[in-house]
């Protein structure tokens, strides 16, 4: 009630005596049934349920959780799930039954993804950026109803910690956006630990529920195995040319700041990289992303001043995250919202990979080479477009798969933002660079046109046939921004 | 060009499933050259694969044989090196 609107104090109620609040007793948040948990929570037909992927391809709990919504018989479910990973391929009969109607994503990989193109979801599959998700969460373009958090700890009152337990998976980024804006919030644990659980990544706050079940997830897919650099030669050249044009721009330098991606070819850059900032003395200001180990050592060597993390990537990545106070938990809203001021404004090089990219720079990490739903933005559009130079490194051959295309089966990042491709054969820059085209000239460095590249690829391995699409649009390719640059379509069998 | 006709007498290997090969295997045929593929870019490069392999088997003289291909997206001078090496190795007693 606004008692400042009210003209006169004399007519507004003073409670009597008898009627003054008692102690607080502090409600019982903890569960342990989720059949209990799920009826006592209401779930209606239609209600939109959250679910974060920092449990990667280990996650038990969005299966869990949702095979116990199907029993219940709940039709129409909104999944708005950060990731999606072949784990969730025990979700394919529940898209068949119509427990799920929709998707919201920002990344799906295995039989779910190509279920979902073969025409299995009855709805729409929204395919957004990791900073996309955050704003469209925050903003309340979309609603959630519960965000279940599958917390690797947690205490009775809620304070979620991703660094105690024994499924431990370290910062919990991802979720935040869901802990502040769903209608109720469930804390989802296989380690209730006592009070106070921290540090908290999420606070008691934000939590209505406790539910303890056995487990929550496997190790073994919870931390990667493939943050590895790569040992292959033409990926290693890849990574060298690379360098060569981060030297190029002049950016490279005392205070500047850094992002790659977890794949082989990235970290080898994250390698040699470290190589050239100890030979010539310069310390950068943050690395950000996704961490691991590899950065982790870099932050303790003194080589950046701190790292912004949004997922911890492996083991390394979580004992850092313990130890070092410059290695700073990240939102994905401050990750890469563009209605804030976010991290990925402030980055100076990000090197990311691509399924496959155009002539006009258009890349695509949605689909697979057979058009199948493999992969998502992620944080690839935010990056690309916060970042000063966006660098795409990949093999020009690989597997007879061309990367460069007349058109990219699914547009997931405008080339407007793509400034620099590095392949094995030659480096190509976005013409809208005209200062980096300069640049590289000044400092000798080669350069090519990506529709020569193009050609000079399908001269050795040939023209691939289209692949075959039917006429249904399945879902959306959202930009970060909630604009859509392009459909995504049914793929015929 | 001198014409020759070979046969293919026992069953016989070459190449690998790394990625960017192919692993070609060869055995007697029915009269025919009889090509099964299964490949990474089947969709895409299926039929143009097909043929390297079968217009290779006609270079080398090949005109009856069964051939299992399985494909990890090879270019096409690979499948070649492949072929040319399973037949020298089929057609030897």
């Amino acid at each position: 009630m606004n008692y400042l609107s009210s003209t006169d104090l004399r007519t507004v109620k003073v409670l009597e005596q008898a009627e003054f609040p008692s102690k607080v007793n502090a409600r019982n948040k903890v569960v342990e049934d989720t059949a209990k948990l799920i009826k006592e929570l209401g779930i209606k037909d239609n209600a939109v349920l959250s679910f974060h992927h920092h449990l990667r391809n280990g996650d038990y709990v969005l299966n869990t959780i949702m095979k116990e919504v199907q029993r219940q018989g709940i039709k129409g479910i909104t999944l708005v799930a950060s990731s999606l990973f072949p784990i969730h391929a025990e979700m394919i009969p529940l898209l068949e039954d119509g427990t799920i109607e929709n998707i919201v994503t920002s990344y799906i990989s295995g039989d779910l993804g190509r279920a979902i193109s073969y025409g299995k979801l009855k709805g729409k599959i929204i395919m957004q950026s990791h900073g996309g998700r955050a704003r469209s969460i925050l903003n309340g373009e979309i609603e959630i109803d519960v965000a279940f958090i599958a917390s690797p700890s947690a205490d009775a009152h809620g304070n979620i910690s991703g660094v105690n337990g024994h499924n431990t998976c370290g910062t919990l980024g991802y979720a935040i956006a869901d802990s502040l804006k769903a209608k109720k919030v469930v804390a989802v644990t296989d380690a209730l630990v006592e009070y106070p659980n921290y540090p908290a990544d999420i606070t008691e706050d934000y939590v209505d529920y406790v539910l303890v079940i056995d487990c929550i997830g496997r190790k073994e897919g919870i931390v990667s195995g493939t943050t590895r650099v790569t040992r292959d030669p033409v990926g290693l050249k890849i990574a060298k040319d690379t360098l060569k044009v981060m030297e190029a721009t002049g950016l490279l330098k005392e205070g500047f700041s850094y992002q790659s991606g977890a794949g082989g070819i990235s970290l080898a850059v994250t390698a040699f990289l470290k190589e050239y900032m100890i030979e010539n003395n310069i310390k950068g200001s943050f690395a950000s992303g996704g961490i691991t180990g590899h950065l982790t050592q870099m932050l303790e060597e003194g080589l950046f001043s701190a790292l912004f993390d949004v997922q911890c990537f492996d083991l390394e990545s979580i004992e850092s995250l313990k130890r070092n106070p410059n290695h700073i938990r990240m939102s994905a809203s401050q990750y890469g919202n563009p209605e804030v001021s976010a991290v990925v404004d402030k980055l100076d090089f990000v090197i990311l990979g691509a399924t496959e990219i155009d002539v006009n720079f258009n890349v695509n990490v949605t689909s697979g080479a057979d058009g199948v739903l493999m992969g998502g933005s992620g944080g690839h559009q935010d990056t690309a477009a916060g970042s000063k130079v966006s660098i795409i490194v990949s093999k020009l051959f690989s597997s007879r798969i061309p990367v460069i295309k007349d058109r990219v089966d699914v547009i997931t990042t405008p080339g407007t933002t793509v400034d620099v491709l590095v392949t094995e054969r030659g480096i190509c820059v976005n013409p809208l660079r005209t200062d980096l085209i300069e640049a590289f000239k000044e400092a000798k460095l080669e350069i090519v046109d990506i529709k020569e590249l193009k050609e000079y690829s399908e001269s050795i391995m040939g023209k691939a046939k289209p692949i075959e699409k039917t006429d249904r649009i399945i879902g959306l390719s959202q930009y970060r921004d909630g604009s859509i640059i392009d459909y995504i379509y049914e793929v015929k069998r | 060009m001198v014409e020759r006709k070979l046969e293919i007498k026992k069953m016989a290997t070459a190449g690998s499933l790394e990625s960017n090969d192919i692993l070609i295997m060869i055995s007697k045929g029915e009269g025919k050259i009889d090509i099964e593929l299964e490949s990474v870019v089947e969709k895409q490069f299926g039929e143009d694969i097909k043929k390297v392999i079968h217009d290779t088997l006609v270079e080398e003289g090949i005109t009856d044989a069964k051939v299992i291909a399985k494909d990890k997206g090879a270019l096409d001078f690979t499948i070649r090196a492949r072929v040319r090496a399973c037949v020298k190795r089929g057609v030897e007693n």
